[in-house]
């Protein structure tokens, strides 16, 4: 779930679109330039975003009590690495901004850090991690899409916490409480979403092998299908 | 499908059906399994009362009905793409498949 509209005092709406808006620069131009050199890819990459999309939509019942969404953005930052994902995930959060009330055009610089920035990249140094760590693919997959959105929720926490931080705890105190609903929430909905990302990584490496060889999630030399 | 695919399969369905089972609503509890944006939006209401949004969403969908209409829009977008692709990769391993078949076959006969 992400910050609602106007949830975010204007400075700090401000600050997180300054922030966000150079990674967003790059993650085009980096999208362009794959997709001119390897213009076959275009349909994985068609692939992970419509898994973003897809993912994103589903609002999963948690052990918390409430309801919250997987990212999906774990395999594009696999596949395309991590500046792919942020023009895809800053297209989701667009279209649910404008069309779901879901999100918000003011927050939408701060939602763009925690899930189109924060989680691609944890997600891929957690797989690079894993990988050199020795692990299996599918190991690897799991904890980098399944922690990428956990960060993506902690990011949110902070968000909120630097925003409104407690009148006697301070950030620490509010994080805290933002963390409660956010991230502990997320914790089955990211395991979910791992495992959901082995499957179609497996289903990916067995139909387009030979579009997959020489992308991240393939290069590393990890145990195949392990 | 695998062994293995199809338990993964089963721990996604568990992760998601489990909480349903396992929270029960305490009597009087309303809002049971809303969004965590409602929560915290309300936590927001605690630590700072006099905090007013600045802003409104531009498009509000006339009901939850309709939100949820706009929801699955958005899933069955995402997943019309990914169905596309699956049904194409499967076509075009089938298609690889028998033409494999057939090469070898022809080259049974000439053998012969």
């Amino acid at each position: 779930m992400h910050i609602m509209e106007g949830f975010l005092p204007p400075a700090h709406a401000l600050g997180w679109a300054a922030v966000s808006a150079p990674f967003l620069a790059w993650g085009l131009r980096s999208m362009g330039r794959g997709l001119q050199a390897h213009p076959e890819r275009r349909m994985l990459l068609g692939v992970a975003a419509a898994f973003a999309f897809l993912l994103s939509a589903l609002k999963l019942p948690s052990v918390t009590g409430s309801c919250s969404h997987p990212t999906g953005v774990g395999l594009g930052a696999l596949l395309f690495g991590p500046a792919a994902m942020v023009p895809v995930g800053f297209v989701v959060l667009l279209f649910q901004a404008l069309l779901l009330a879901h999100g918000g055009l003011t927050t939408l610089g701060a939602n763009v850090f925690s899930m189109a920035i924060v989680g691609p990249f944890v997600s891929y140094a957690v797989f690079r991690a894993t990988a050199k760590l020795g692990a299996s693919r599918s190991v690897a997959v799991f904890l980098a899409a399944c922690l990428g959105d956990l960060a993506t929720y902690l990011t949110t926490s902070a968000q909120l916490a630097l925003a409104f931080p407690d009148a006697v705890g301070g950030f620490d105190t509010s994080f805290l409480k933002f963390a409660g609903i956010f991230a502990l929430t997320q914790v089955p909905i990211a395991i979910s979403e791992g495992l959901l990302t082995v499957l179609v990584v497996n289903a990916m490496a067995r139909f387009n092998a030979h579009e997959l060889r020489a992308l991240p999630v393939m290069a590393l030399r990890t145990r195949e299908g392990a | 499908m695998k062994t293995r695919s199809w338990l993964l399969w089963a721990a996604i369905v568990l992760l998601t059906v489990l909480p349903l089972c396992l929270i029960g609503a305490p009597p009087g509890t309303e809002g049971l399994f809303g969004g965590s944006d409602d929560r915290a939006q309300q936590a927001i209401g605690t630590i700072a009362p006099h905090y007013k949004p600045w802003f409104a969403p531009v498009f509000q969908p006339a009901s939850s009905e309709i939100a949820s209409l706009l929801f699955a829009l958005q899933a069955a977008i995402g997943a019309g793409v990914i169905g596309y692709w699956l049904g194409l990769s499967v076509a075009r391993e089938r298609a690889c498949n028998s033409e494999l078949a057939v090469t070898s076959s022809e080259q049974d006969r000439r053998a012969d």
